[in-house]
């Protein structure tokens, strides 16, 4: 890693959000989880439902704070640390992010209060409420994140404004209803609710394992079971889907991930392990088996997989086009309020879509008109994320992903036959489970973020443009501020969750509810 | 789409701008008594039941409130963008200090009473006064600083150039207004603390939030003055065109003295706002003083409305000025979004803001009444 004012940007925007991401699955699934136990409480009226739900919300209270405290940092960083690309994209990056604030986040933040607060002085039903809006609110913040994040990968329904040098919403449906963000949010929520699942399922399997609050421990286990069978089908199903999305979208990302260096004869086969070496333009030692890439990538056996060298080529096109409006613009420009020659005004919109492209040579010359043909080149082969990095997360997640499948299939035959007790060494393999889905999400964030490199808007605005103007020290002094408090409190976090866990639910002695009052049942 | 052109772009401009003061208010009044009872928190409360009363009056809705925050960065972000660009990135330090002194408030909330050692507890009790204080600080020293004019400016790609430093923020004119904004905030939170406690903690938020109300008098009155006399205003020089590009390169603005006060002489009835700051903040104290009950928080609420309104009214059209090239100066004409995304975040406002007010109220009632020592004691475990 280079040691300068982007690399340390773009590493403090991963810490803090890889870190944010933490907390966020679990929130996104535990709230619809415990919303479903206490779902079953009030339906019943069985108090152990109650006990679920208030033990599992403990556990979520805990986790949910963190959130919060870290989805703050990420809202403030895109003006801290990249005060140009806020600038740029604002105008319509900037509208989901406050209609998150709007419909998501003021109903489950507060909502959360009378979750916690509110058992004696509501109905049930009333208290009910309160634990859905919870779970809705934080499903509908997901939803506006990755709208704004499927935007940065799919920007659609903007167009480019000469006089605010800025971009500017044109289609707002367009920019809702994003493909790619739609595939992102099922996709994403997914992965949450399975990892709140492999969650309730380990910490559950552990009390089974000690003897331990059993019966509460055998109902998680089968909550967790078939939620979580249903959700790693809907992660992996509609991940699929996301993945198709890249191949129109962004296929350079798939290029990289699949590590395919030039466009293969069709179907594409599919690389299982290899070591992709980006110098030689090689992957030594592939594995591969033929026809499933093509399927995959394409859902088509003579749709070919664009390699990495033919997508490069491409982009020199690209760029070229892109300078033809980068000096369009100037013109234009320059102009100011006066008239302007219409052929200056049409090279603008043919080319002013790729005008990201002409950015791209700002690394090299201060006046992209001025490239050589070698940078223009070099350019273009900057368009090429690192493929290795990208080549094994993408496989460690779906490898994760394919596991948890089966682990919650085994669970849901389990649970089904009333057989949850019966294999101690299954429920060990449920408990080693737990860190699974976290590495598999943050692997996830790190195909979908890494692989847009160089762009943090994908063909629209490269990632070096993006950044503040600041020295590094204030970014370094930030970045160690968060590493020590963002240390501190996840040591802080891991232990107060750790003893939730030990200390098992509170007792709770009273009877259940009787549906049927005793004195309309006859006696005898 | 021709719908957005039902409203002008001018009037949705004015519109934002009245809805980002909305926002900052509401961050202000909500939040506002969440901080100052954070900022007193060691003072009014002495053993630990009575500290675990002082956080369960706020425990059930400072998350919420802390949205307020949230949705005006998200407000600005969508709204103003350049201002979020500007002033996220200018006050680059301050805005790292006020996120973490905001990260330890709901850790310190959630986590305090989770063990029972006196060390664990005390220091979490100080981690939430600095998320109370430090942030109450900031805010005020950043409206100080707006008011001074901040050190930015743009190239002609609209890049932005900082020439400050954190410690420039620091100057004497900016501190002052830090500490109106302390003082204010906690004669807001004392105010929260009589409606929502007794006995010896409601007896001793009286005492701070008199004095509190007496300082935020005094120090709004000097911010006044040395804002008429000492410190300059700033004043654009060209026509403006409301409806122009958002390109705030494209005016003439200077610096003058009193500039700040032109609005008050064109239109006098402004002096509605500093004036309900004044009586508000009166009314207050007093009421605190003289054992009024919990509706003196409605009066320090009223006070916070009129001071907060004081700065963006003196300011208009100004948001963000420039100290070092005045012709950068943000304005309400030149520093927002698109015509349409303005339309479509009114419209969104529009839906949301009524529902979100609806809900906000009933949370409030159900969890109406004081907070007293049985409620953390009965072992049923719904508080902190």
């Amino acid at each position: 890693m280079e040691f300068d004012i982007v690399s340390l940007s773009r590493f403090q925007f991963a810490m803090t959000a890889l870190y944010h991401f933490l907390f966020v699955p679990l929130t996104l699934g535990l709230s619809v989880i415990v919303a479903i136990m206490e779902t079953v409480y009030v339906m019943t009226g069985r108090r152990i439902w109650r006990q679920m739900t208030k033990f599992w919300g403990t556990l979520f209270g805990i986790n949910f704070v963190l959130g919060v405290a870290t989805g703050l940092v990420m809202e403030f960083q895109f003006g801290m640390n990249w005060s140009y690309y806020s600038h740029y994209v604002g105008d319509i990056f900037g509208a989901p992010l406050a209609i998150e604030g709007l419909m998501a986040f003021f109903l489950e933040a507060t909502f959360v209060g009378l979750f916690f607060f509110g058992w004696d002085r509501m109905s049930k039903v009333g208290h009910l409420t309160a634990t859905w809006c919870v779970a809705f609110g934080s499903n509908f913040s997901a939803l506006w994140i990755l709208i704004a994040n499927g935007w940065m990968q799919n920007p659609v329904g903007a167009a480019f404004n000469p006089q605010t040098m800025r971009m500017e919403v044109v289609d707002f449906y367009a920019v809702l209803f994003n493909p790619v963000a739609q595939a992102k949010f099922v996709h994403t929520v997914s992965a949450g609710y399975v990892t709140a699942s492999v969650f309730v399922l380990g910490v559950s399997a552990w009390y089974v394992l000690k003897g331990r609050h059993v019966e509460l421990a055998k109902r998680s286990l089968t909550v967790a079971a078939s939620f979580g069978l249903a959700a790693s089908l809907s992660v992996v199903v509609l991940g699929d889907e996301s993945g198709y999305l890249t191949t129109e979208h962004q296929k350079m990302k798939l290029a990289a991930m699949e590590a395919v260096w030039r466009t293969e004869s069709v179907p594409a086969p599919f690389t299982i392990v290899g070591f992709p070496d980006q110098k030689a333009r090689e992957t030594h030692y592939a594995v591969e088996i033929p026809w499933v890439g093509g399927l995959i990538d394409t859902r088509s056996l003579d749709t070919p997989v664009e390699g990495i060298e033919e997508l490069v080529e491409r982009a020199k096109g690209n760029i070229r086009r892109g300078l033809i409006a980068f000096d369009a613009l100037q013109k234009i420009r320059a102009a100011g309020t006066g008239t302007v020659d219409p052929e200056v005004r049409k090279a603008f919109e043919d080319n002013g879509n790729l005008l990201g492209y002409g950015l791209l040579l700002k690394r090299y010359v201060d006046d992209p008109r001025q490239a050589t043909p070698e940078q223009i080149d070099k350019a273009a082969w900057d368009t090429v994320p690192e493929v290795a990095p990208l080549f094994w997360t993408f496989r460690i997640m779906v490898g994760v992903g394919m596991f948890q499948i089966l682990l919650m299939s085994v669970f849901f035959v389990l649970s089904a036959r009333r057989m949850l007790d019966r294999y101690p060494a299954l429920l060990w393999v449920a408990v080693l489970s737990i860190p699974l889905p976290w590495i598999a999400v943050e692997c996830g964030w790190f195909v979908a973020e890494f692989g847009r490199q160089p762009w943090v808007v994908e063909g629209l605005l490269p990632t070096a443009e993006a950044v503040s103007s600041h020295g590094i020290v204030p970014v370094l002094l930030t970045i160690c501020g968060f590493a020590i408090i963002y240390t501190i409190l996840i040591i802080i976090e891991m232990s107060l969750m750790l003893r939730a866990i030990r200390k098992g639910p509170e007792p709770d002695e009273q009877p259940d509810a009787e549906l049927i009052p005793a004195s309309v049942v006859p006696a005898e | 789409m021709i719908l957005h052109e039902l409203i002008d772009y001018p009037t949705l401009r004015v519109i934002w701008w009245a809805l980002l003061g909305v926002l900052l208010i509401g961050f202000a009044i909500m939040d506002g008594f969440d901080l100052g009872v954070g900022a007193l928190l060691p003072f009014v409360a002495r053993t630990d039941v009575e500290r675990r009363v002082v956080i369960n009056t706020i425990g059930p809705v400072w998350e919420g409130n802390q949205v307020w925050l949230i949705l005006g960065g998200g407000a600005i972000f969508a709204a103003w963008p350049p201002l979020y660009a500007v002033s996220f990135s200018g006050f680059y330090l301050a805005m790292f200090a006020i996120l973490a002194a905001l990260i330890l408030r709901p850790v310190g909330f959630k986590y305090r009473s989770k063990r029972e050692s006196t060390a664990w507890r005390s220091r979490w009790d100080w981690a939430l006064f600095v998320g109370g204080f430090v942030p109450a600080l900031i805010f005020g020293v950043a409206v100080g600083n707006t008011l001074q004019g901040v050190p930015f400016r743009f190239n002609e790609d609209l890049r932005i150039f900082y020439d400050g430093t954190f410690f420039g923020l620091l100057n004497p004119y900016a501190l002052l207004c830090g500490l109106l904004s302390v003082a204010m905030l906690v004669m807001h939170g004392a105010g929260w603390l009589v409606l929502k406690t007794d006995g010896m903690v409601q007896k001793r938020a009286r005492t701070y939030g008199s004095i509190a109300a007496l300082l935020t008098i005094v120090l709004f009155a000097l911010g006044g003055l040395a804002l008429y006399y000492l410190v300059d205003g700033y004043r654009i020089t060209s026509p403006v065109n409301p409806a122009g590009p958002s390109n705030p390169l494209m005016k003439g603005a200077e610096m003058a003295q009193a500039a700040w006060f032109a609005n008050y002489r064109a239109y006098p009835l402004l002096l509605a706002a500093p004036a309900l700051g004044f009586l508000g903040a009166m009314a207050a104290g007093l009421g605190l003083k003289f054992r009024m009950g919990g509706g003196v928080v409605l009066l320090s609420a009223l006070s916070v409305l009129g001071i907060i309104a004081s700065v963006g009214v003196s300011m208009f059209p100004f948001i963000l000025p420039s100290s070092i090239d005045p012709r950068a100066s943000l304005t309400v004409w030149d520093a927002s979004s698109s015509h349409l995304t303005l339309f479509i975040m009114l419209f969104a406002t529009a839906i949301f803001l009524p529902l979100i007010l609806i809900y906000t109220s009933w949370v409030y009632r159900v969890m109406w009444g004081k907070v007293d020592e049985k409620s953390i004691t009965d072992g049923h475990g719904h508080a902190y």
